[in-house]
């Protein structure tokens, strides 16, 4: 008899079978897909310097433009485009930094325990505590506004909670038998994180790496829209920022502010979609409950029979 | 006994932060690249100005402690003279420093933000609990079903919005029936204060709703899992079989349990929610701290920044400290 919580495919067939992972990871790979592709489907290239007549000013969208032009007569289609690379890119650098120390120090600190463990929370508490989005503002506002630096900001200041969430996992399976006879016929420690542990606690650690990376994108348009973006390069934010700044509202503008918004809130909702349909499959309570339909219950309980709770029962 | 040792063990902690986060502050802003005294005095300022922020600050002085001074003086009191130490004694005394770019002191230009930044948030997070929860619960009962479905797509989607450009195309739709910013119409003097709160109340609409958007899918998702969790405990079931309703079962039992952990949450979410307010504020030129913290790195005004964001953390600090206590208190579970 098996004790793990989860086998690959077990997890693999539930995910497919779920209907918001499924729409979530391919709104991702749409993005991702034209991230990758920019060049190839962007018209113009809005690093490239223009020439530009007072009619290209904020013109509407239209034949050659399909959103429109920006404020010196850019082709706001051809910098959504583009910004895609920059907002995936802060994205996926940040949340590799927060799930480096995340997982790290989650991991350490549920395995070893003890006054470490304390110790260890203590100071994920104590970064967890301070307000990010004014820190990073003071940082970079003093320090600079390179992206490498927002890259490091973001990922530096925003792993405590990835850290908890893996902690409390490894808490809940290091205790299992699994674990306890990999212990007792004298695996090492490091074998039994990496061989035993570590892969039980993936699915957390993947549904923490897609809140990571939506949480890193949102900082990065938050800082672009306050002008603390990289000056050298377009993103999402940035693009409202300048929107803003340079009165797209008060002219109606709508191509040229809606378009960044929807692809941030399409990556976030995305991600999101992914995130909940994982933690749906490792916490199935949230899956039924008691004031159910009978029928529903009995109807969910057929779908779930095959696959045990993690939430213990040993 | 424990409780109290726990409580005197969670206040010694939350100090230690409240510490790390002041050296880091006095250190953030001296490692600035180029000389202290212009970034401190702005180069503006009367020459009388610069010598007084010199003498104020001790910018003359090294950074941490004075071991030279000491070793030449030979007094150990010279030791503690520097730039850091009077720091911790301006602070004490309520001092953050001149402005550089208005000729008036932090504090005070910190402290005619507090108000307004109070108000937004209050209103916010009232409106974004109240629809929160109240969704929230009645999602998890009907879990699964259409409404379910409907809450968890608005929840979702306005959570994953990014708040300032919410409030922009919030801004672009209401503009000629909500005044579009500022927190009261300019010129114009009230007969009553009632008048004046209307006014004011008038120019909070689209800020408040922004923040409350913003905040209503996070606490709507919360809820709604917590609820869930809640209602497949086993006496939830006994409930049931007592014959009970479901709405008494939600009102009696699980409103309340689920609505613990929003507590914490709120508390947590507290810097999320002031950081968003950074944002709307600086749409709606909504006269806060987070206004005041965007004009300032425009102006880089940073004896202004510096002062802002030591408030906005010392706030979210000690917030979480009150949240820490009162779930304890709520929830005799809670040991550590």
């Amino acid at each position: 008899m098996t004790e793990k919580i989860y086998s690959k495919r077990s997890f693999f067939r539930q995910y497919i079978g779920s209907k918001q992972g499924v729409i979530g990871a391919v709104m991702l790979l749409l993005v991702i897909m034209t991230a990758l592709f920019a060049p190839w489907i962007a018209p113009y290239d809005p690093y490239e310097p223009i020439s530009a007549t007072t009619e290209d000013v904020l013109a509407p969208p239209g034949p050659g433009h399909l959103l429109g032009q920006d404020e010196i007569g850019r082709d706001v289609f051809s910098s959504v485009v583009f910004g895609a690379r920059i907002s995936l890119l802060v994205g996926f650098a940040a949340s590799l930094i927060m799930i480096l120390l995340g997982c790290t120090v989650g991991l350490v600190s549920g395995y070893v325990g003890g006054r470490l463990d304390i110790l260890l929370m203590r100071i994920t508490d104590g970064v967890l505590v301070i307000p990010s989005l004014p820190l990073m503002l003071v940082i970079i506002a003093v320090a600079g506004r390179g992206i490498g630096l927002i890259i490091m900001v973001i990922g530096l200041f925003s792993w405590p909670y990835t850290a908890r969430v893996i902690r409390a996992q490894v808490i809940s399976i290091k205790e299992r038998q699994f674990v306890m006879r990999a212990k007792a016929i004298g695996v090492s420690h490091f074998g039994i994180v990496m061989v035993h542990i570590l892969p039980q606690v993936l699915p957390v650690i993947f549904a923490s790496i897609t809140l990571d990376i939506s949480a890193a994108i949102l900082a990065e348009a938050g800082l672009s829209f306050l002008g603390l973006g990289d000056p050298t390069l377009i993103s999402w934010g940035s693009m409202i920022n300048q929107a803003f700044s340079r009165g797209a509202v008060s002219r109606g503008a709508w191509w040229y502010l809606v378009p960044p918004g929807f692809l941030l809130a399409w990556v976030t909702l995305g991600l999101n979609l992914v995130s909940n349909a994982i933690q749906e499959i490792v916490n199935p309570r949230l899956r039924t409950h008691n004031l159910f339909d009978e029928r529903k219950i009995l109807s969910l309980l057929g779908r779930l029979r095959n696959y045990p709770s993690s939430q213990g029962g040993e | 006994m424990d409780k109290i040792e726990n409580i005197i063990r969670k206040f010694g902690f939350n100090l230690v932060t409240l510490v790390v986060v002041i050296v880091f502050n006095f250190y953030l802003f001296r490692i600035v690249p180029g000389d202290p005294v212009a970034m401190m005095a702005s180069p503006r300022m009367k020459p009388e100005t610069r010598e007084l922020i010199r003498e104020q600050f001790g910018l003359d002085k090294p950074l941490w402690l004075n071991f030279e001074g000491m070793r030449a003086e030979g007094e150990i009191s010279t030791l503690f003279e520097s730039q850091f130490v009077y720091y911790l004694k301006n602070l004490a005394k309520g001092d953050l420093g001149q402005s550089f770019r208005q000729n008036k002191p932090v504090a005070e230009l910190i402290g005619a933000r507090i108000g307004p930044t109070v108000l937004l948030i209050l209103t916010g997070e009232f409106i974004g609990i109240l629809f929160g929860t109240l969704l929230g619960i009645i999602s998890a009962w009907k879990a699964r079903g259409m409404i379910d479905v409907t809450t968890q797509i608005v929840g979702l989607i306005a959570y994953s919005l990014p708040s300032f450009w919410l409030g922009i195309i919030l801004l672009m739709l209401a503009r000629g029936y909500l005044p579009s910013g500022g927190y009261v119409t300019l010129g114009v003097t009230y007969a009553t204060t009632i008048e004046h709160w209307l006014d004011i109340g008038k120019h909070l609409v689209l800020p408040a709703s922004t923040l409350a958007l913003l905040l209503f899918g996070a606490y709507l998702l919360i809820v709604r899992n917590s609820t869930l969790e809640v209602l497949s405990e086993d006496y939830i079931l006994t409930a049931k079989a007592k014959g009970l309703s479901s709405f008494q079962i939600l009102w009696k039992h699980a409103l309340k349990n689920a609505s613990l952990p929003l507590i914490t949450i709120i508390a947590m979410d507290l810097g999320y929610a002031l950081g968003g307010a950074i944002q709307i504020e600086t749409i709606f030129s909504w006269p806060g701290l987070g206004r005041l913290m965007f004009e300032a790195i425009g102006q880089r005004d940073y004896p202004v920044l510096q002062g802002a964001f030591l408030l906005l953390a010392v706030s979210v600090i000690m917030a979480n400290f009150l949240a820490d206590l009162t779930y304890s208190l709520l929830d005799p579970r809670v040991e550590d």
